[in-house]
């Protein structure tokens, strides 16, 4: 086969050289064929079981080991669900109606499933989706189709697929995974963040039909800096990426060495280069790449991990680890962000025609008082000692914010009236992440102690697109001239009341937006962790005087290409 | 007959963890045992059987009544009863 390039949205930067794993989900369509009799096709159904149980017992080791109990619980409650003996009599009894071991299993795991969907609580409800799971597995098994679960990976390769959702991702093996491709997908989609904070290459928005194309490819090359991919690679094309891999690493190295000193601007002015994480090993990561601090700490993974919210307890001793981990470096707590695209299961979400216009992050915690006040009691302990600061997620009204702060207030009252030792002085800011927000920071200022540009949903909500559709995610331009007007203003109105501005949105990882953030007088920059150590030498190999010309010419042009072009240019010289 | 009605106390009910225990309890005796819903007035189903007690749908709570028919019905009872009482192993 002669070599064939193939394009994509590059997502995460890195060459991978190596063979395709194609993640895809089992058809498991039932081929009609006469059935054997009652006892071979239970038979069949008894082996069909102790298949399962064995994957199922090797699922739960592994995950146990890689994630911890409670990510492999899952996989104890599906051997239960196994040896249901409903279930059984169940398929059983359509086997002697004269079905095959496959159609029965399929009807009563369809009836069973059916059966909880029914339930009016929605806890309950979600159990359905189990038994599917395990439906499914039996299913594939009496098929005699092998497990082409991520977990069948046993080779270091290049994972392909259609779309990687967040439980898969998590079973990703970070030691078998050399970078992925899928061909649905925006730059800010799960799978793209997860591939930079990983450290992996990532290609997205490949478009349909990719996984045809290279589903049997023992070698390809992927440049995840370019969006290529290269099907049948030759010889040569291998031994000239396997340079420059070995040239981008050694030039990891001299940043990383960059990374180790505090950012100052060229004619030394102090910047702050900080990292967004989420788990505390994530904060390890940080301080390994030179971060100065923490611009944005997701507290969602502690909501979405399990059936219940967390107590303060269990919150309390996750952000006391992560800032222990960060000494006396500040920490920018986010309160809670969820919203209905990805609910917990303990929150009564209502059908939301437009998830990411309706009941979500802030609006959620000023709904739900205990959670909100849980969550600000744990903080406000765990800071004690150390650098915290408080900041509420899409803000888009003064009221709301003057709502949070009292809050906040209350919780202070209450710990100090039970004598719980907390940290009093910590700061409260917001997020500026709807165009809402971003018009009124002067007014916003009242009640808010600094400001943090989230230029993912800023972008989103200003362009109004959602940027995991692949069919209008070309129009997600944070460098669009509409967004950059914004954030000019956001800084500009922020300083105007002595209030300091930071970015914790992918853009201030983005060497192409450095020098215009620079420019614009941006105060504090937050990104992947993996990003600080070049946004760390881009920002030493500036001037102020240089970055605001820059800015000043960029804030003079009409279209987002254009720019790009102008920044090209502008990083080809430095 | 042995019978036990009892208060679910954990907080998620009989669900997740404790839901499969309590299926993994009853599956260890051989006489048969089964559970109903008093808070839902529902009907009995089978103990053993991990689907049919989520279709039950008890939450933190609710009152269930359990039945053990046959051998070793008195020690079900006992070790079920036991195994709510101690709110399923959790502090």
């Amino acid at each position: 086969m002669p070599e064939m390039k193939l394009l994509g949205i590059p997502a995460s930067d890195g060459i991978a050289i190596g063979p395709i794993f194609c993640y895809i989900p089992a058809d498991l369509t039932i081929p009609v064929c006469p059935p054997g009799t009652v006892e071979a096709e239970m038979d069949r159904f008894e082996a069909a079981r102790g298949q399962a149980r064995t994957e199922l017992q090797g699922l739960y080791e592994s995950v146990h080991i890689r994630a911890g109990a409670e990510e492999a619980a899952i996989f104890e409650a599906h051997q239960v669900m196994l040896v249901d003996p409903t279930l059984e009599a169940k398929v059983r009894e359509g086997v002697e109606l004269g079905w095959t071991a496959e159609q029965a299993l399929a009807k009563a795991i369809e009836e069973l499933a059916a059966m909880l969907a029914g339930m009016g609580d929605e806890l309950f409800a979600a159990r359905s989706l189990d038994v599917k799971d395990v439906g499914r597995r039996l299913l594939r098994i009496l098929l005699g189709l092998p497990d082409t679960a991520l977990d069948a990976v046993t080779e270091p390769s290049i994972i392909v697929a259609e779309d990687l959702t967040p439980s898969d991702t998590a079973r990703l093996d970070p030691q078998l995974t050399l970078g992925f491709i899928t061909e649905q997908g925006g730059l800010t989609s799960h799978s793209a963040i997860l591939a930079r904070t990983l450290g992996l290459p990532a290609i997205v928005g490949m478009g349909d039909g990719l996984l045809e194309k290279v589903s049997s490819e023992r070698s390809t090359v992927m440049d995840g800096r370019t969006g290529e991919l290269i099907v049948s690679p030759k010889d040569e094309t291998i031994a000239r990426y396997k340079e420059v891999k070995q040239q981008r690493e050694s030039h990891l190295k001299i940043l990383r060495d960059a990374a180790e000193k505090d950012a100052h601007t060229a004619n030394g002015r102090r910047v702050e280069v900080a990292a967004n994480i989420g788990e505390v090993e994530t904060a390890r990561t940080a301080m390994e790449n030179g971060a100065e601090g923490v611009g944005l700490l997701r507290t969602e993974f502690l909501y979405l991990e399990d059936t219940v919210p967390p107590n303060e307890e269990k919150q309390y001793a996750a952000y006391r680890a992560i800032l222990e981990v960060m000494g006396q470096r500040p920490v920018i707590f986010r309160t809670l962000d969820i919203g209905g695209d990805k609910p917990p299961t303990y929150l009564p979400f209502p059908q939301e025609m437009n998830p990411f216009l309706g009941w979500r992050a802030i609006r959620i915690s000023l709904a739900e008082p205990e959670l909100f006040q849980t969550q600000l009691r744990a903080i406000l302990r765990a800071a004690l000692g150390h650098r915290g600061l408080i900041m509420f997620p899409m803000i888009s009204d003064l009221d709301e914010l003057r709502r949070a702060r009292e809050v906040v207030e209350r919780v202070k009252a209450d710990l100090t009236r039970d004598s719980i030792p907390f940290a009093a002085d910590v700061p409260v800011g917001i997020m500026v992440e709807t165009p809402a927000a971003a018009v009124l920071v002067d007014v916003l200022a009242e009640a808010s102690d600094f400001f943090s540009l989230g230029t993912n949903d800023l972008t989103q909500y200003t362009m109004a697109v959602d940027r995991g559709n692949s069919k209008v995610a070309g129009l997600f331009q944070p460098l669009h001239p509409s967004v950059l007007r914004l954030i000019k203003q956001t800084i500009d109105a922020a300083h105007s009341c002595s209030k300091w501005v930071g970015m914790c949105g992918e853009l201030a990882g983005m060497p192409k937006a450095i020098p215009i953030l620079l420019g614009l007088g941006l105060d504090e920059f937050s990104m992947s962790a993996r990003a600080i150590p070049e946004a760390k030498h881009l920002i030493g190999a500036l001037t102020d005087a240089r970055a605001q010309q820059i800015a000043r010419e960029v804030m003079s042009m009409s279209t987002a290409a254009e720019i790009e072009r102008y920044m090209m240019e502008v990083l080809a010289k430095i | 007959m042995p019978e036990l009605r009892i208060t679910i106390t954990h907080k998620v009910g009989l669900h997740a963890r404790p839901a499969s225990l309590f299926v993994q309890t009853a599956n260890k005796f051989p006489c048969s045992v089964k559970v109903k819903n008093l808070t839902a007035d529902g009907q009995f189903v089978d103990a053993k059987s991990i689907i049919m007690v989520l279709t039950l749908g008890v939450m933190k709570d609710h009152e269930i009544l359990i039945e053990a028919d046959g051998a070793d019905a008195d020690s079900a009872i006992t070790a079920l009863k036991t195994l709510i009482e101690g709110n399923f192993g959790e502090a």
